[in-house]
C-alpha cells in the first residue's frame, strides 16, 4: 500500500534522495537531496487567539507569528510564509495524522489545513562555502547579522523560486523547490557549490 | 629578453626573478611577474602597438591605466579569443599570446594607412554624410567595405570554454577604489564593526601610491598599503576585492562589480573557478574613491607612439622599471608634469627639456628641476612632431600674448619620448551614474563632484583633492561618515598617517588647444582630441560651424567619445573646445551623460551561469522520466515540459497524432495532466466566493460534483477557465489552465485581500501535489475499474461531472470522471511523490486495452472536434463567454460576478461581435493555418477587409477531414455560409458552421 511505497525525490535524473545528510568528515560544501517530508500548509488568523493557541497546543510549539522565523518541536517544524500562512514539515508520513488532529482540534475555527507533501521537495546544503553558494543566486542578505538559524524565506534562487530555512551555523540550509523545479534547482546549486568542493 | 637599456637597474613592483615568456605580433618577447602587457612591451622598446580607428595611423601606448584609447589588443586565439582589450591593463601570464587590432597585413605595413592620406573627406559626420546616397550603395559598399575598414578588434566564432558567474552582496560601505582615499576610508569603516567591500580594478591595492616615492608615517608610500591591507585583512567584516571594476552604479545604491578571477593565469588552469564574476551589490552607503585621469595636450600630431601621458611614463619607471624612452621632451600646462620629470630623470630618462604653457614658473617642483639643471621653456608649446612610428623629435616655439598663436623660429629637440600633461580630470565616472550633479572648477579647470543624489560620498582625487595628506584625510573622513551613516560607529576618524608636506600648486593653464603654425584644420598637422575614434579639434570645430552645438549631439555627430573608452581621455578637451568655439563657458556646455560600465565589460560575466540548461528552468511532472523513455517530444507550456506526442517508430507528427486519436475515440489513452493548475479553497465563505468570481452559479453546486467554469476580467473578457469540485460543504478544489495557474491564485488572493476581506476564505496552491493521468476512451472505465478494486464505477454510483475519492494501485487518490475529449474520462490525482508510480500501474492495467499515451497535440485535435476552447487561443482579453458562444455559462440570476456589469456595455453588448464557429473546407484535406485571415468575398482587390482569423486548426482523424475554429465578424449569423481565407497563391473556400464537430449530444461523455 501506499506507505510502503517510496516516496519519489525532485532530482531523481542526479541523485538519491537520502534520510540525512550524515556527519561532515571534511572541510567540504555539501548537497543532497533528503526523503521528501510531510508538508502541511496551514492558514489561518493570527488576531484569532483560539487559532493560535490552538495549533500551539496540537503542535506543541508555539505557532511562529514574526515575519521568516521558525519553531519547532519534536515531530514538526513550523515556517512561517506570510502573516496568515505556515508550512509545517513532519517527518514522512507523519502529515496525515497532523492534518487529522488539527482539523478536528480546530473545528469550526476559520482555518485551512492542507495535504501539500507533493508541493516541495527537500535539498540540503551545508558547509563552510554554503553561504556564498547561495549568494550567487539569492539576493537576500545571508550574512549572520541579516539570516540565522531560526529563519526561513520565500525567496528565488537563481530563476526558480524556493523556501529558504537556515537550521545551523554550518552554515546549514534546507532548500525547498517547487517540485517541478527540483531538477533545476538541483542543477544549479550542484554547479555553484562545485568551487567549494574537494 | 627583456632590452636592458629599457629597464631600471632596480626596484618597481615587478618580480626580476620570475621572467614571463609571451608573443605580442607572433614576436617572442620576455617580461617579469608583475608586468602589464604595456609594460612589458614597453621593457622591449615596443611603442608601436595599433593603429587608429578611422585613419590607421600608428599609435603608441598612451597611459597605464583602464583610460587607454590606443592599446587595443587581441588577446589569445581561437575559442578563448578575446579583442579591444587595453595592454595597459592585462597582466602577462606566461604563454600569453597577444597581437594588435585594425592593421593588415600587419601592424608595422598596414595598407589601410590610405585613409590617412584621404583624410580630407574621413570629417565629422562622414557616416551621416557619406551613407546618404545612393541608397543602392548600402549593401554593396557601405556596409560591407567602409564598415569593416573602420574596426577594432574581432569577436570570437567559438564556444567560450570558461564559465561565468554572479554573486550578491550587502554591505554597510562599499569603498571604490583603493589608493589613499580608498584605503582609509575603508580602514576607517572598518574599524566600526561595519561591513565592508573595498574594490579596485587594479591586481593589487594602492591605486597612485604603488606609482609614488612619497612616505608615509615615514616608510615608502607601498610599504603602507602593504601595512594597511594586511590590518584590513584582520577585520572578519572587510572583503577585499582587487581585480574588480565597479562598473555600475544604479538606483537604491544597487552597484555591479566585474571581477577578473582568473585572468593573470595561464588561460585553462583553474577548471572549478569562474573566470569572471560579476558582484551585485546592495550597499547602504557608498564611498567613491575613483582617483583621478590626467588629460591629453591637443597639440599638432600628439599621436605618435612616444607620445604619452606624463605620469603614465612616471607609472612605468616607479612601479613597473620600465623606462619608456631614453631623452623625453614633458609638454605641460600644470605642476604636476615636473613630478614626472625628476622620477624620471632619477630612473635614468634624460629629460631634454620641459615645454610649459605658463608664463611664469614658481612653485617647489620647478625649482627643483631648475636645480637639477632641467631646461625649462616658460610660454612655449610644442608646434610640431617627427617621426613615423616612434616619436623622434619636436619643435618648440613662444606663444604669443593671447594663447592663440605662436612667434618666432622653431626650436628642434631631437626625443624618443614625449611627456604631456594637459591637468587632470577627477574620475566622476560613477558619481555621474549615480545620478549626482557635477560642478565646474575654474581654478582646476575640471568638473567635480557637487550634490549627492544617493547615499555616497566622493573622496581624494575623485573630488579633486590632489595632494597625498589631503587624500588620506578625506578617505577617513569619508569612511567614518559613511559607516556612521550605517549604523556604525559615532563617525570618529583614526589618526591619519604622517605625510611630507606638499607646497600649493602653482596654477594651470588651460589652452584647450596648443597653439601651433598653423590654425587647427589648416595645414598637415592634426590635434587628435579622441584618439580612440580619430577626432581631431578640426573635426570639433567642424561640427560646431556645422550646427552641431549641443554636446551630445557634437558626441553623436563626431563620435568623439563613443569608443571604447567612452572619452575618458577625451571628452574634457572636446567639450572645452566646443565652448570656446561657441564662446560659451564651460559649465554651460556640460558634459555628456555617463552611462556604465565604466570599462568594456565581457557578456559572458553579464550572462554568468543562465547559459545552457540554466538559461530558463525546465519544469517537470513526477512521470517526466518516464515520458523520455518512451520517445516523446515536448512542448514548452510556460515552464512546462509537456508531452507533445509519442511517436513510434518512423512516425512524423501527424501519424502519430492520428493513431494516438484513434487510440482515444476506439479504446483508451492515457495524457498526463499534472500541469493543470489546482487550488484548494477553504472556509465557510467559498462557495459565496466562488460565485462571485466565476461568471455562472456555484453556490448550489453539490458536494462531489464539479462544474465547469469561466471567470472573466473586470471588463467582460474571458480570463481562466477550469472545472471546480466541491469536496466538502466548505471546501472546493479549483483547476486552472497550466499557464494562468501562477496568475489566476495570485488574482484571486488579490480579491480577496483588497476587495472582499470580509470573505472567510483561504486559498492554497497544489498544484504540484498532484500528479494527474487523464483515462480517456470507452475502455477507460475498465482501466479505472481494475486499478481502484473498492470503486463502484457505474455510471448511475459515478456519474459523468462527479468526483470520487478512491485508493488507485494502493494509493489514495481523487478521481475526477470530467472530460476535454468528449470520451467517457477519468482524472485521477495522486500524490506528486506516486505520480510515476501509479502511471506506470495505469500502463500495465491497460496494456491489454492497448492503452496509448498521448500529448498535447492530441488532446488539441480532441477537444476541438468537440468544440472546446482553449484560453488564450480561442481567446486574446477580447473575447467574451458570449462571443464564444457560451452564453450559457453566463448567469443571468447572480446579482454580481466579476465582468459582469461589463456585458451590458454597448460594445461588449452588441450582436455583431467577433464569435466563435467552426469552418469546413470545401477541400477536405486542406488544413488552414492558424491564424489564416478571413474574408466575406473571394475576389477583389486589396485592401479586403477582415473579417476573422483562424484560431485552431487540425485535421480529424476521427471525421476524416479538416476541421477549424475561427473568431469571425457577426459569426452566428453566417451559419452554412461561405467564408474564404485567401492564403497568398490561393484562396480557400469555407463553410461556417457550429463548433461541435463530433457528438454534439455528449453521448460517449455520459457513457
Amino acid at each position: 500500500m501506499a506507505d510502503t511505497l517510496i516516496r519519489q525525490g525532485g532530482a531523481t535524473r542526479f541523485t538519491q534522495a537520502v534520510a540525512s545528510l550524515g556527519a561532515n568528515t571534511g572541510n567540504g560544501t555539501r548537497l543532497a537531496e533528503l526523503t521528501p517530508p510531510g508538508q502541511i500548509n496551514l492558514r489561518g488568523r493570527p488576531s484569532d487567539p483560539r487559532f493560535v493557541r490552538t495549533v500551539g497546543a496540537v503542535l506543541g510549539c508555539v505557532l511562529p507569528l514574526n515575519a521568516n522565523t521558525v519553531t519547532s518541536a519534536a515531530e514538526v517544524t513550523v515556517l512561517w510564509l506570510g502573516p496568515d500562512e505556515w508550512l509545517l514539515v513532519t517527518p514522512a508520513g507523519e502529515e496525515t495524522a497532523l492534518i487529522a488532529r488539527l482539523r478536528e482540534a480546530l473545528g469550526d475555527i476559520h482555518a485551512a489545513v492542507t495535504d501539500v507533501t507533493g508541493n516541495r521537495t527537500r535539498l540540503r546544503l551545508s558547509g563552510p562555502g554554503a553561504r556564498e553558494t547561495l549568494m550567487k543566486g539569492c539576493s537576500l542578505d545571508l550574512h549572520p547579522r541579516g539570516f540565522r538559524p531560526g529563519q526561513c524565506a520565500q525567496t528565488l534562487l537563481a530563476r526558480g523560486g524556493i523556501i529558504l530555512h537556515q537550521i545551523d551555523d554550518a552554515p546549514t540550509y534546507d532548500i525547498y523547490p517547487r517540485r517541478s523545479f527540483s531538477e533545476y534547482t538541483w542543477m544549479w546549486l550542484s554547479d555553484a557549490v562545485a568551487e567549494y568542493q574537494r | 629578453m627583456t632590452k636592458a637599456e629599457f629597464r631600471t637597474p632596480t626596484g618597481g613592483r615587478i618580480d626580476r626573478g620570475r621572467p614571463v615568456n609571451f608573443t605580442f605580433n607572433g614576436k617572442a618577447l620576455q617580461g617579469y611577474a608583475g608586468d602589464t602587457l604595456a609594460s612589458a612591451l614597453l621593457a622591449n622598446g615596443i611603442h608601436l602597438v595599433g593603429r587608429s580607428f578611422k585613419y590607421h595611423r600608428p599609435r603608441g601606448i598612451l597611459s597605464a591605466g583602464s583610460e587607454e584609447p590606443n592599446a587595443l589588443i587581441q588577446l589569445e586565439r581561437g575559442n578563448r579569443t578575446e579583442p579591444n582589450l587595453r595592454a595597459t591593463q592585462i597582466e602577462i601570464y606566461e604563454g600569453l599570446v597577444a597581437s594588435s587590432q585594425n592593421a593588415w597585413p600587419n601592424v608595422e605595413t598596414d595598407v589601410g594607412s590610405i585613409n590617412n592620406v584621404l583624410s580630407k573627406i574621413f570629417v565629422a559626420g562622414f557616416y551621416y554624410k557619406t551613407f546618404m546616397h545612393p541608397q543602392s550603395f548600402w549593401m554593396k559598399v557601405y556596409e560591407p567595405v567602409i564598415r569593416r575598414a573602420a574596426g577594432l578588434g574581432k569577436a570570437p566564432v567559438e564556444p567560450d570554454p570558461d564559465f561565468y558567474d554572479k554573486m550578491h552582496i550587502h554591505c554597510d560601505v562599499l569603498v571604490a577604489g583603493s589608493g589613499p582615499a580608498g584605503l582609509m576610508a575603508a580602514l576607517a569603516a572598518a574599524k566600526t564593526g561595519a561591513r565592508v567591500v573595498i574594490a579596485d580594478e587594479q591586481n593589487e591595492f594602492g591605486g597612485s601610491l604603488l606609482a609614488s616615492r612619497e612616505t608615509i608615517d615615514g616608510k615608502p608610500a607601498a610599504d603602507w598599503v602593504r601595512d594597511t591591507v594586511e590590518e584590513l585583512k584582520r577585520f572578519p567584516e572587510v572583503r577585499l576585492l582587487p581585480r574588480t571594476t565597479v562598473t555600475g552604479y544604479y538606483d537604491h545604491n544597487y552597484l555591479i562589480m566585474a571581477e577578473r578571477r582568473t585572468d593573470h593565469l595561464p588561460r585553462g588552469l583553474a577548471p572549478k573557478v569562474s573566470r569572471q564574476r560579476l558582484w551585485k551589490v546592495r550597499a547602504s552607503q557608498v564611498v567613491l574613491a575613483t582617483g583621478a585621469h590626467e588629460r591629453p595636450l591637443v597639440f599638432a600630431d600628439n599621436d605618435r607612439p612616444g607620445v604619452m601621458l606624463a605620469d603614465a611614463a612616471r607609472t612605468y619607471a616607479n612601479r613597473f622599471g620600465t623606462l619608456p624612452g631614453k631623452r623625453a621632451v614633458v609638454l605641460t600646462n600644470n605642476d604636476s608634469a615636473y613630478q614626472a620629470a625628476l622620477d624620471l630623470a632619477d630612473a635614468g630618462v634624460a629629460i631634454a627639456a620641459i615645454v610649459d604653457l605658463r608664463t611664469q614658473l614658481g612653485g617647489p617642483l620647478a625649482a627643483q628641476a631648475k636645480q637639477r639643471g632641467i631646461r625649462i621653456l616658460t610660454n612655449s608649446a610644442v608646434t610640431a612632431t617627427y617621426g613615423a612610428k616612434r616619436v623622434t623629435g619636436v619643435d618648440v616655439m613662444t606663444i604669443n600674448g593671447s594663447g592663440e598663436s605662436v612667434i618666432g623660429a622653431p626650436t628642434k629637440i631631437d626625443c624618443d619620448l614625449v611627456l604631456m600633461s594637459g591637468g587632470w580630470n577627477p574620475a566622476v565616472h560613477l558619481f555621474s551614474q549615480s545620478t549626482g550633479k557635477l560642478r565646474y572648477d575654474d581654478a582646476l579647470a575640471c568638473f567635480v563632484p557637487n550634490v549627492s543624489m544617493q547615499a555616497e560620498r566622493s573622496a581624494g582625487a575623485c573630488k579633486a583633492t590632489f595632494t597625498l595628506a589631503g587624500c588620506l584625510a578625506e578617505g577617513a573622513a569619508a569612511g567614518a561618515e559613511a559607516a556612521k551613516a550605517a549604523g556604525h560607529g559615532e563617525g570618529e576618524v583614526p589618526a591619519l598617517p604622517s605625510v611630507e608636506r606638499t607646497e600649493p600648486q602653482q596654477p594651470i593653464r588651460p589652452l584647450w588647444v596648443v597653439p601651433s603654425t598653423d590654425l587647427v584644420g589648416h595645414g598637415k598637422a592634426k590635434h587628435f582630441v579622441d584618439f580612440q575614434n580619430d577626432v581631431s579639434a578640426a573635426d570639433v570645430l567642424l561640427a560646431s560651424r556645422e550646427g552641431y552645438q549641443s554636446v551630445e549631439h557634437l558626441k553623436r555627430y563626431t563620435t568623439t567619445g563613443m569608443g571604447t573608452d567612452q572619452g575618458k581621455t577625451s571628452n574634457v578637451n572636446a567639450l572645452a573646445i566646443l565652448a570656446k568655439s561657441l564662446a560659451s563657458p564651460i559649465p554651460q556646455v556640460g558634459t555628456t551623460t555617463f552611462r556604465p560600465p565604466y570599462t568594456p565589460t565581457t557578456y559572458g560575466v553579464l550572462a554568468g551561469r543562465d547559459v545552457g540548461e540554466l538559461a530558463d528552468p525546465a519544469r517537470h511532472t513526477p512521470m517526466h522520466s518516464w515520458h523520455v523513455a518512451h520517445n516523446a517530444l515536448f512542448e514548452d507550456v510556460g515552464q512546462w515540459k509537456r508531452p507533445w506526442y509519442f511517436p513510434q517508430g518512423s512516425e512524423d507528427l501527424h501519424a502519430a497524432v492520428r493513431r494516438e486519436c484513434r487510440a482515444v475515440r476506439s479504446s483508451v489513452g492515457v495524457l498526463d495532466a499534472s500541469t493543470l493548475g489546482k487550488i484548494d479553497i477553504q472556509g465557510p465563505d467559498a462557495a459565496q466566493f466562488l460565485n462571485r468570481v466565476y461568471t455562472n452559479a456555484f453556490l448550489k453546486l453539490e458536494i462531489g460534483k464539479c462544474r465547469y467554469g469561466v471567470m472573466c476580467k473586470e471588463d467582460g473578457m474571458v480570463m481562466d477557465d477550469g472545472v471546480t469540485t466541491r469536496l466538502g460543504p466548505n471546501h472546493f478544489l479549483m483547476t486552472t489552465t497550466t499557464g494562468n495557474a501562477a496568475k489566476v491564485l495570485d488574482w484571486l488572493e488579490d480579491y480577496l485581500q483588497t476587495e472582499w476581506p470580509d470573505l472567510r476564505v483561504f486559498l492554497t496552491s497544489v498544484t504540484e501535489h498532484y500528479a494527474t493521468a487523464s483515462i480517456a476512451g470507452p475502455k477507460a472505465r475498465e482501466v479505472v475499474a481494475e486499478l481502484a478494486p473498492d470503486l463502484d464505477m457505474s455510471a448511475e454510483a459515478f456519474p459523468y461531472m462527479s468526483y470520487r475519492e478512491a485508493v488507485v494501485a494502493g494509493v489514495p487518490a481523487r478521481i475526477f470522471r470530467i472530460s476535454f475529449t468528449g470520451e467517457l474520462s477519468y482524472e485521477i490525482n495522486v500524490p506528486a511523490y506516486n505520480g510515476l508510480y501509479v502511471w506506470e500501474q495505469i500502463m500495465r492495467v491497460g496494456a491489454k486495452h492497448g492503452i496509448t499515451p498521448y500529448g498535447t497535440e492530441t488532446m488539441h485535435v480532441l477537444r476541438a472536434e468537440k468544440g472546446y476552447i482553449i484560453v488564450g487561443q480561442e481567446t486574446d482579453a477580447t473575447v467574451t463567454p458570449q462571443d464564444l458562444g457560451m452564453g450559457w455559462v453566463v448567469s443571468k440570476q447572480k446579482p454580481d460576478f466579476i465582468g459582469k456589469r461589463s456585458f451590458s456595455r454597448e460594445d461588449t453588448s452588441r450582436s455583431d461581435r467577433k464569435q466563435l464557429v467552426g469552418l469546413l473546407t470545401e477541400d477536405p484535406n486542406e488544413v488552414l493555418p492558424e491564424g489564416a485571415q478571413l474574408t466575406a468575398t473571394a475576389d477583389g482587390h486589396p485592401p479586403i477587409p477582415m473579417i476573422g482569423h483562424v484560431t485552431s486548426s487540425y485535421y480529424s482523424e476521427t471525421l476524416g477531414r479538416s476541421i477549424a475554429l475561427a473568431l469571425v465578424k457577426d459569426g452566428f449569423q453566417r451559419m452554412d455560409q461561405h467564408i474564404f481565407a485567401p492564403l497568398g497563391g490561393k484562396t480557400v473556400k469555407c463553410a461556417v458552421t457550429k463548433p461541435v464537430f463530433y457528438d454534439p449530444e455528449g453521448v460517449r461523455l455520459h457513457g
